[in-house]
């Protein structure tokens, strides 16, 4: 694939953008509440769109374009099973929680509900994943790019990291919002003519169906047992494992998306932002997966071998090039540019509070003033992205890095999702019963990750391992947390107003009518994704 | 209505963005004719798909400019 001025015209124009708005939005950030939380006053669209695209990054375009090619249409459990339950969950029963509590991060949250060892804990281990997660974004950008159009690694990754630091650099969390904003239109923009030219090249849907392996345009119909389908999984594996532990590990605690949220101007806002997200998010699949699904059903199978073997990260590639003609050809490398930049940018922004607020401000230095914060918030994502760029460079030397990240995120996000379960929806459980719960949910996720390294348990696919280490780690945490706190003494009831479900005015938003309130989103959002369900079942 | 959203509607940003470079692919679509179609793909992708960005562009534009009206 080779790109014209005109493709690298339209990469430059997206970069000045991105860095323009940056520098617009530096003279806004007077407190570290402004650089780190957006002075909590963005709209509920601009921090629903932001809360998406925060996760449209390296892995989602690319990976799930190159999963629509290998599994078919099963991959959208990913989003319909796999994410939008999870966000009306957190939108409508713990978002009252996180943004009623003042918390300015999920570990903070942790602290005001149990106590600090619990927060230390949980603010260590994502500090550490956000920085890795950073660094492979990187990592796959410049592995991309290489691939696609020849470009040097080295550059691609300093580049990008350099654009992305200036942004969230002089704007903080607003830039990043603001950018993800625009990236998320570029992203549909750019990929939307893909989606519409290669489902009519392959025939339409019913095209599709015959072109492809039976059973590939079907989300439910295999599930019946893990051996009836691609992904080795059965229904019971993936509704347990993606769709309760892992979904709600994610969308539920994992600061990244929950800090947009955070963001938001008022609890209302705070409430709609997953759910405002939740509405595009269950439409990907036609954006992304079924292009993924049209390639594999119309281009010659051959194009998609690298060195003898089968390579599905191509199919997005592979249709950019067939579709796109110069220029076009500049706003889908955009787009992929923006979703690799947006995924790093959330990051980053999400890894210098929870450095800055807990375990700075907890552990190194207390009562400093708040420009000295603001300040270690700068310096902290200089350190992020620096790191980053280690990490990238670490992947480069080793490629089972991404492998080990997966798994990082499944000891780390599946237990957790049982501790906040319990801490927002069970005033009884205690500090100490929530913090041997998450050390013991994650020791579970070690030994069921050893036991299937050592082939003692055997799994039909690596996927099924995922799921089911997921729901071990969380069974265990949520077992050991009750355990734990019917010993230990729970907090006295009047410190936990406003952490806890039963101690907290549950907000009823009657100064909105119905239709805009958080409920009305809910409802619509279950109601279309059970349609989906149905229709591609 | 925090500073930075009531001095920068995020529309704007959008709206220009889409602007230029919705202007600058159907321009180029325009100018510079395709070679050859592609597969599958339409006479002429540029200069269809620019127009649409540009539109969507300028419709960000009067979102931003009509808001940045009733905060006044």
């Amino acid at each position: 694939m080779h790109l014209k001025w005109i493709d690298y015209f339209i990469i430059g124009v997206y970069c000045v953008f991105v860095l323009g708005v940056g520098i617009t939005l530096k003279r806004f950030m007077r407190t570290s509440l402004d650089f780190f939380l957006s002075g909590r006053r963005i709209a509920a669209w601009v921090t629903g769109l932001a809360f998406i695209s925060a996760n449209l990054g390296a892995l989602e375009l690319m990976g799930m374009a190159a999963s629509g090619a290998q599994y078919g249409m099963l991959t959208s459990h990913f989003y319909w099973v796999g994410a939008i339950p999870a966000m009306i969950f957190v939108g409508l029963f713990m978002m009252p929680f996180y943004y009623g509590s003042r918390a300015r991060s999920v570990p903070e949250y942790l602290r005001l509900r149990f106590d600090e060892k619990t927060r230390g804990f949980n603010a260590l281990t994502f500090a550490v994943m956000t920085v890795l997660a950073s660094g492979i974004n990187l990592y796959a950008m410049a592995l991309v790019f290489r691939l696609m159009l020849g470009w040097s690694i080295h550059a691609t990754i300093l580049l990008s990291a350099v654009v992305v630091l200036v942004y969230t650099f002089l704007g903080g969390l607003t830039s990043s919002i603001y950018n993800e904003v625009l990236q998320f239109f570029l992203i549909v923009f750019g990929v939307m003519p893909l989606a519409y030219f290669s489902v009519v090249e392959a025939g339409g849907w019913n095209g599709l169906v015959a072109r492809l392996p039976a059973g590939f345009t079907h989300t439910w119909a295999n599930l019946g047992s893990a051996s009836a389908n691609t992904m080795g999984v059965g229904w019971f594996s993936l509704v347990a494992g993606l769709g309760f532990v892992l979904s709600f590990g994610y969308w539920c605690t994992d600061f990244l998306v929950v800090q947009r949220a955070m963001a938001a101007r008022d609890m209302a806002a705070a409430q709609k932002t997953p759910l405002i997200a939740a509405l595009p998010k269950m439409f990907i699949p036609f954006l992304i997966i079924v292009p993924g699904m049209a390639a594999w059903a119309i281009l010659p199978h051959g194009n998609f071998l690298v060195n003898g073997s089968v390579d599905y990260n191509l199919a997005l590639p592979l249709l950019l090039a067939r579709y796109y003609p110069a220029g076009m050809l500049g706003v889908g490398i955009t787009a992929l540019l923006a979703s690799f930049m947006s995924g790093m940018a959330g990051n980053v922004t999400a890894f210098n509070t929870v450095w800055t607020y807990d375990i700075y401000h907890a552990y190194i230095r207390r009562g400093a003033p708040d420009a000295h914060y603001l300040a270690m918030g700068r310096i902290a994502t200089v350190g992020g992205v620096l790191i980053s760029i280690a990490t990238a460079y670490l992947a480069l030397q080793f490629h089972n890095i991404m492998d080990y990240l997966q798994l990082i995120f499944s000891f780390v996000n599946a237990p957790l999702f049982a501790t906040f379960l319990l801490g927002m929806f069970w005033k009884r459980a205690t500090p100490n019963g929530a913090f041997f719960g998450l050390v013991g949910g994650t020791a579970a996720a070690t030994g069921h990750w050893l036991a299937t390294q050592s082939g003692w348990i055997v799994y039909a696919s690596q996927m099924a391992a995922n799921f089911s280490r997921a729901i071990w780690a969380w069974a265990a945490c949520f077992a050991l947390t009750i355990a734990v706190s019917f010993f230990t003494v729970p907090r006295p009831e009047a410190e936990l107003a406003g952490l806890v479900y039963g101690l907290t005015e549950r907000p009823r938003h009657s100064e909105l009518p119905w239709l805009r309130r958080p409920e009305a989103l809910a409802l619509l959002a279950a109601a279309l994704v059970v349609v989906l369900n149905w229709a591609y079942r | 209505m925090s500073d930075a959203e009531s001095q920068l509607d995020v529309r704007w940003p959008i709206g220009l963005l889409f602007g230029v470079i919705g202007f600058v692919v159907a321009a180029y679509g325009l100018l510079v004719p395709p070679e050859a179609a592609l597969p599958a793909s339409a006479e002429n992708l540029d200069r269809d798909w620019g127009l649409v960005m540009l539109l969507f562009g300028l419709l960000m534009i009067w979102g931003g400019w009509t808001a940045g009206r009733r905060r006044r």
